[in-house]
């Protein structure tokens, strides 16, 4: 065999810690076939982690047929090519590979972790996994089967069922208000001929990113890159999800359940990874909700009150929307008392944004522990994935840091004025809330 | 934990120990001062970072009777501050300086944790070495705390069926008052009746230098962290800490079965818990054949328990086998499986049964044991691709009354297990008495999964 002629460009630039900065290497290979990876090189331990991602997820699954990205998810490593399920997962296991897909909103995953010494392996069952699924009956019933009873296992949690109430009832009639998981409904409606469509029509090479990290060079991931992604088409066959703004009009939603402790979500419209107020909306965040122990919200309901083990906001920038949204659980008899307050925060915020003390501790907290991200493999590929699927530029981890300190105290209250409404936020309540009802 | 309270020690490790397992390669280095404080550091250069890991022993197992809960209610009390940090500074200096930090409490230790950039390994540690003997409590404080635990408690238990069943297991099968058959969060009023006397009590017979293990595991060398230690720990008064509880085989159980029926269930669930050795009560060769058992019965898609259960017309739509070799008392092998529609959790039980006869009467197939165990080996490569795996397992083990040894080693324990040890873990597992069935149930028995 003659020796691939590769390609690659380099990016060298440091990351900043929260105070001396550490080099990271952020190198570009372009592989013969022309794929792109993002990739830090770390040959102190024989491992190898690749993550990657095609845009276009569960967004897209057909009406009637919800949850089918997910459903394939956990179908393409159950037999491909001349590997039927059990030859393919014995594979996996006596090498040591693991191999894991998965389903969101706007993208379909995929995971590889492998010793070095099992690369070749690695590569050959991801290519299959990808190329040549075989959807045989058995392994299809018995994931279907599998995905029934966690549709089930969801209706028994608080949290699940206020989590499909609110995207439900702010995504009615978007892809994004349809459940990951589909219902039992459209999971039993999905036959051999869309999963084969999904596998046709989503992954190809121009909506897919690549990262990986660990013990493998540029040489070897250009060749991984082509043996594993080179057979894929060019061109993926599927729509875009269309823009969509949540439907909030202040309702409160209480669905009675009877269990001793209220689980409340509350939501609000909130911020796309590209709108240029984003970071002022991550520091606002962290300040009113997001710090996990330091918050307002944590300070007034759990740390004075008592009235909650954990409370906590988070922005989720989607493809297509911008949500932010936060969940407590409460005694059923505290649920009016917890709501005021949260509200009030909402208002406070809203009103007089945060204090320069706040500020500067939120940002030197959001940069300082950015950097304790990149402590496994894993981790490093799945950020380097982020920072493509978001286009954040292959020089971001140098200019993160930047991005925050600009954050001034004028654009947190800016930020808060936009986007924080205590009459708008959407209020859904699984428990026996004492004294609170649906608004009509 | 503030976030996550490791109720089920069994339970945690099927997430921790399986694919994250321990390996020979940490290599730590290890010292103590002359307060008695055990320091253990794992020199880890990927990232600046560092992992501080203070760890206690003494959990849930150590309270006095009557007072369960005490244990778990100091490590929530340990954030409220001290002279020279008050009003909750701790958590306010670890997240201005960029650090991420949490706690936890279980049966066997409490353990705290933060994790920040090289440069503040001296901040944290002069921190976490402040609180060990300067906490300040108030009353106030204590009161509204207890009702934050009560609503942890209402999240994990009131609310989750699954939980529920979780604390009924537990006291079925270690009855009679054994200690691992109390919730570590504590009997509700029990928590309620806990004075700040008896924190304090407690606090100052179990928070001292010796009855604790420092990790540090990152971007830092084993010098830096005797310096630093030897300045913030150093100084603390030493105290002599009460023997740990006697941690026996439990009692038989009464019924040897529990139930959970409730009308949100609609994913019945079935599960077999037999009480197993664990590096407490055994030894280090003697418990990797348990783990190599787990694995040949219940570990991932081509084991024999999925194969037999789960693929083609099977019962269920998922079954496995778990084991922790971790607890200081005795330890737990579970067998557990989620039935499809319509099938009698009693028949999945006999065909679990049938399986683990089958192997000990017809033995490994060939290769069996070669390729399981090539896999478990590959585990002690992967641990080291995570900072904070070394600092879990290490101190982990430590704080249990484990040795470094039962870590370091463990890959040449599982190497040596051959057949006819996996063969007779099978036999005491299939012989033990003391056992229990555990079932998630739907309010309404319709003849369907009972």
């Amino acid at each position: 065999m003659t020796k691939r002629i590769i390609s690659f460009f380099l990016f060298m630039f440091v990351v900043a810690g929260s105070a001396n900065a550490f080099a990271a290497t952020v190198q570009e290979v372009k592989s013969k076939g022309g794929i792109t990876a993002w990739l830090i090189e770390d040959h102190a331990n024989p491992v190898i982690s690749v993550r990657f991602l095609f845009k276009g997820g569960v967004a897209l699954d057909p009406v009637g047929k919800e949850g089918l990205a997910n459903l394939i998810s956990g179908l393409l490593d159950e037999g491909a090519g001349h590997l039927d399920s059990q030859s393919f997962q014995a594979r996996l296991e006596d090498e040591a590979i693991s191999l894991r897909f998965s389903a969101s909103k706007d993208s379909f995953s995929g995971t590889l972790k492998t010793l070095s010494q099992n690369l070749g392996s690695a590569t050959e069952l991801l290519n299959l996994a990808l190329t040549q699924p075989r959807f045989d009956t058995e392994p299809v019933e018995r994931i279907r089967a599998q995905i029934l009873a966690s549709i089930r296992r969801d209706m028994e949690r608080p949290q699940s069922i206020a989590m499909n109430e609110v995207f439900e009832s702010l995504f009615a009639g978007h892809g994004y208000g349809r459940r990951t998981n589909g219902t039992a409904e459209s999971i039993s409606a999905i036959m051999q001929g869309d999963l084969r469509n999904f596998v046709k029509t989503m992954l190809a090479k121009e909506n897919l990113v690549i990262g990986v990290a660990g013990d493998i060079g540029p040489g070897a991931l250009s060749k991984f890159l082509d043996d594993a992604f080179g057979a894929l088409p060019d061109m993926p066959n599927v729509k875009t999800a269309a823009e969509v703004k949540p439907k909030l009009n202040g309702r409160i939603k209480v669905i009675e359940t009877d269990i001793p402790q209220s689980v409340i979500i509350f939501t609000e419209s909130g911020i796309k990874r590209d709108d240029p107020d984003f970071y002022a909306a991550l520091v606002m965040n962290h300040i009113l909700g997001g710090g996990s122990f330091t918050s307002r919200l944590y300070n007034e309901v759990r740390e004075k009150r008592g009235l909650a083990y954990s409370i906590s906001t988070s922005v989720y920038p989607f493809d297509h929307a911008g949500l932010i949204f936060g969940h407590v659980g409460t005694e059923n008899s505290r649920v009016k008392e917890t709501i005021k307050i949260i509200k009030d925060e909402w208002a406070h915020m809203a009103k007089d944004g945060a204090t320069a003390t706040e500020l500067a501790d939120a940002k030197t907290y959001l940069s300082g522990a950015f950097p304790l991200r990149f402590t496994s493999s894993g981790a490093i590929a799945g950020i380097l994935v982020g920072m493509q699927a978001s286009d954040l530029g292959i020089d971001y981890l140098d200019r993160r840091k930047s991005y925050i300190d600009a954050v001034g105290k004028k654009d947190v209250l800016n930020v808060a004025r936009r986007l924080l409404n205590p009459d708008q936020l959407d209020i859904v309540v699984v428990g026996k809330p004492e004294g609170l009802l649906s608004t009509p | 934990m503030r976030i996550l309270i490791a109720l089920n020690v069994a339970f945690l490790m099927f997430v921790f120990a399986y694919g994250n397992a321990r390996a020979e390669v940490f290599s730590p280095t290890k010292f103590t001062l002359d307060n008695g404080l055990q320091v253990v550091v794992v020199s880890n250069h990927r990232s600046p970072v560092v992992m501080q890991m203070l760890w206690y022993r003494v959990g849930s197992i150590d309270e006095p009777q009557g007072k369960s809960g005490i244990a778990h209610l100091l490590e929530h009390l340990m954030f409220k501050g001290t002279a020279s940090h008050p009003n909750g500074e701790f958590s306010k200096m670890v997240a201005r300086n960029g650090g991420n930090e949490n706690a936890f409490t279980s049966f066997d230790y409490t353990g705290y944790h933060q994790t920040v950039s090289a440069d503040r390994l001296e901040m944290i540690m002069e921190l976490e070495a402040d609180r060990m003997n300067a906490l300040v409590l108030n009353e106030a404080d204590i009161e509204t705390e207890i009702d934050v635990i009560l609503e942890e408690r209402r999240q994990r238990i009131g609310n989750n069926p699954s939980g529920k069943l979780r604390l009924k297991l537990g006291a079925e099968l270690f009855p009679n008052g054994h200690p691992y058959g109390r919730p570590v969060i504590g009997w509700e009023g029990e928590i309620k009746s806990v004075t700040r006397s008896d924190i304090l009590d407690f606090y100052k017979k179990y928070y001292v230098p010796s009855n604790a293990i420092l990790v540090i595991v990152g971007d830092v060398e084993p010098e830096a962290v005797r310096k630093l230690a030897n300045k913030y720990y150093g100084p603390i008064n030493n105290a002599k800490t009460p023997p740990r509880p006697l941690l026996g085989m439990p009692d038989a159980p009464k019924s040897g079965e529990v139930i959970v029926r409730d009308a949100r269930v609609g994913q019945p669930a079935w599960s077999l818990s037999v009480i197993a050795p664990s590096l407490g009560s055994s030894n280090a060769g003697r418990v990797a054949a348990f783990e190599v058992l787990a694995q040949v019965l219940g570990g991932g898609t081509t084991s024999r328990l999925y194969r037999a259960l789960v693929i083609g017309d099977g019962k269920v739509v998922s079954a496995g086998a778990g084991y922790s070799s971790d607890p200081m008392g005795p330890g737990r092998f579970v067998f557990y499986a989620s039935p499809k529609p319509g099938a009698k959790l009693d028949a999945i039980a006999n065909d679990i049964e049938k399986e683990l006869k089958k192997l000990i009467k017809n033995g490994l197939t060939s290769g069996e044991l070669g390729r399981v165990k090539k896999r478990m080996l590959a585990d002690a490569i992967y641990v080291r691709d995570s900072l904070k795996s070394s600092a879990w397992a290490l101190g982990g083990a430590l704080a249990a009354g484990h040795k470094i040894s039962d870590v370091e080693e463990w890959p040449n324990n599982i190497k040596n297990i051959n057949e006819a040890d996996v063969i007779s873990a099978a036999k005491q597992i299939f012989n033990e008495k003391r056992k229990v069935t555990a079932k998630l149930l739907p309010a309404q028995n319709n003849g369907k999964g009972g």
